[in-house]
């Protein structure tokens, strides 16, 4: 999929929490590219004097007919909270689509499940949306530490059938998400996981004894995004790899987990 | 429009704008951005006779104005470069520079001259300089013996143009280059990154895996700015100026300072726009000025 760099242009700034911010933003320039669910955009960082490169955030949700692409972002330092300062009209210098993406159904029968712990819901929402346009209506597993973490939930339930655990037990089944008794009733086809990395290696587990694919979408660090600088590199069964090219969503049977 | 034209050596270059090894990959990696074909030239990554790895994650730690990277020179060996990678990038229509490295100066000299086969490279960048890897090249770029031992060895396996790109981390870099010079390098590039470190004091550990690594970015563009303007002053052969340009005013500055020809490194990570920006802001400023030729105001600072 090719690649722009765009000068987008801030249309909503929506603070969540303290800690999670939707940043929502248009193409002045024209039509939005091609992009596929699981890919994420470099985000230039303009106000912020202590940090130096771009963030790397997924791709929460893309509206075509709107022209619209929206952003999920945690406050995690001192760069992503310099996002907190964009206000609509404000400039949004991204470079986007990058990497590679989750699999998708291949037919209406397929049962794919989507799981995602705090921030990691991001990009499944916009799988969500695109499954539900290809006619497989997704299965959403959520987790967070408690209520109040819970992301725009009204929107994952309008794709399709969601599943909640928190580990105070304020909302949905109490623990964590490989503790959620529908993995114990029902059988999926692939799992697509988001989230902190104890979570992503417990569905990792959970899948490999279930027998069933599962995808991961990792998160290490990054300098270019492009697979030019080799610093984001996860030790993999092909050796070291670019995340920001080869993944950053890996097929877990090709990490060394 | 001014003339942006410069040779380095037997390397005629369309402009001086290069971009610098390890931060651009093969080129193609850039290319839904621009058009390379705009640039003097691209150096690629780094390249050794064997596949290497590279180090554990994690190799890269944010600093103000910079970054500190341990990559450990990954790569997978020159033989495939030669089938898998140099098919891809022969036709790229402008000079495609590869970054050497070795473990000795027989490693060097083997990598060299395999790549000399290939008819559309025209032009290698030694890398004595990576700070990085036990045996990637600092040692020999740190002395002058050692140095000059390398260049010999490559020079008598390379026929075309030999850049030799010097560390920074050096008592006396101009002696080095003297040194690199006398044994036969037709240029020198300088800087390769500055050693560093960073700690997480939450974890009270270093962040990057081997502990150190090479600082590059706006942060060290000072120190690069000086130590060009010495070499500069003290070889014969062309100099070609790297370290934290980030922008045309910044690449104006080497030239002056007598660089014949610039590197853009990790200025491509914030912006992989900038190295036309900076060769077009650079004939807007020879234009401005009444300067018909860049070469006119290679090394006129005093």
């Amino acid at each position: 999929m090719r690649k722009y760099v765009l000068d987008l242009r801030v249309t909503s700034a929506e603070q969540l929490s303290e800690r999670y911010l939707l940043l929502s933003a248009t193409n002045p320039a024209g039509p939005l590219p091609e992009m596929s669910p699981g890919q994420f955009a470099q985000l230039r960082i303009d106000d912020s004097k202590e940090t130096f490169l771009r963030r790397p955030i997924s791709l929460h949700h893309v509206d075509y007919e709107h022209n619209e692409v929206s952003f999920l972002i945690q406050k995690a330092g001192k760069g992503t909270a310099s996002l907190w300062l964009k206000q609509p009209g404000s400039t949004l210098n991204v470079i986007l689509p990058l990497g590679k993406g989750f699999t998708m159904p291949t037919s209406t029968e397929q049962k794919f499940l989507l799981v995602g712990g705090g921030v990691g819901v991001a990009p499944l929402l916009f799988m969500g949306e695109a499954m539900l346009r290809m006619g497989v209506r997704p299965t959403f597993l959520l987790g967070a530490r408690s209520k109040s973490d819970l992301l725009l939930l009204d929107k994952y339930r309008a794709l399709g059938t969601v599943y909640v655990t928190t580990e105070d037990g304020s909302e949905g089944e109490k623990g964590f998400v490989t503790q959620h008794t529908v993995l114990r009733r029902e059988k999926f086809d692939n799992i697509a996981v988001c989230g902190p990395k104890p979570m992503m290696l417990a569905m990792a587990s959970y899948a490999k004894h279930a027998g069933i694919l599962c995808e991961v979408s990792l998160e290490n660090v990054m300098a270019c995004g492009l697979g030019a600088c080799l610093c984001c590199v996860e030790n993999t069964k092909d050796g070291n790899v670019c995340v920001c090219k080869e993944g950053p969503v890996f097929d877990v049977e090709k990490l060394n987990w | 429009m001014a003339d942006m034209r410069v040779k380095i050596a037997g390397l005629e270059l369309t402009n001086p704008v290069l971009t610098a090894s390890g931060t651009f990959g093969y080129g193609i990696e850039y290319q839904d951005f621009i058009d390379l074909s705009q640039l003097g030239g691209v150096i690629v990554k780094g390249t050794t006779l064997e596949p290497r790895e590279g180090n554990p994650y994690p190799r890269m730690a944010e600093t103000a104005q910079g970054m500190l990277n341990c990559v450990g020179l990954q790569n997978k060996g020159v033989d495939y470069f030669c089938q898998h990678i140099y098919p891809q990038i022969k036709d790229i229509k402008t000079n495609m520079i590869v970054n050497v490295s070795g473990n000795s100066p027989e490693d060097y000299a083997e990598c060299a001259a395999r790549i000399n086969e290939l008819d559309c490279i025209p032009a290698i960048e030694l890398n004595i300089s990576c700070p990085n890897v036990k045996h990637g090249g600092m040692a020999f770029g740190t002395t002058t013996e050692e140095a000059s031992s390398v260049v010999k060895a490559v020079r008598e396996a390379y026929k075309k143009t030999l850049i030799v790109k010097l560390s920074p981390n050096v008592t006396s870099i101009t002696d080095i280059a003297l040194a690199v010079q006398d044994a036969g390098a037709d240029a020198v590039s300088l800087i390769n990154t500055l050693m560093g470190m960073a700690i997480d004091i939450e974890k009270r550990k270093r962040i990057l895996s081997i502990g150190t690594g090479g600082l590059s970015g706006p942060c060290i563009k000072p120190v690069a700015l000086r130590m060009v303007y010495q070499v500069a002053h003290a070889v014969q052969v062309p100099v070609i100026g790297l370290g934290g340009i980030s922008c045309a005013k910044d690449a104006i500055e080497f030239l002056l300072a007598g660089a014949s020809a610039i590197e853009i490194g990790t200025a491509n990570f914030l912006d992989p726009t900038i190295s036309v920006k900076v060769a077009q802001g650079i004939d807007e400023y020879l234009e401005k000025h009444g300067f018909k030729s860049v070469k006119e105001i290679i090394g006129i600072c005093e």
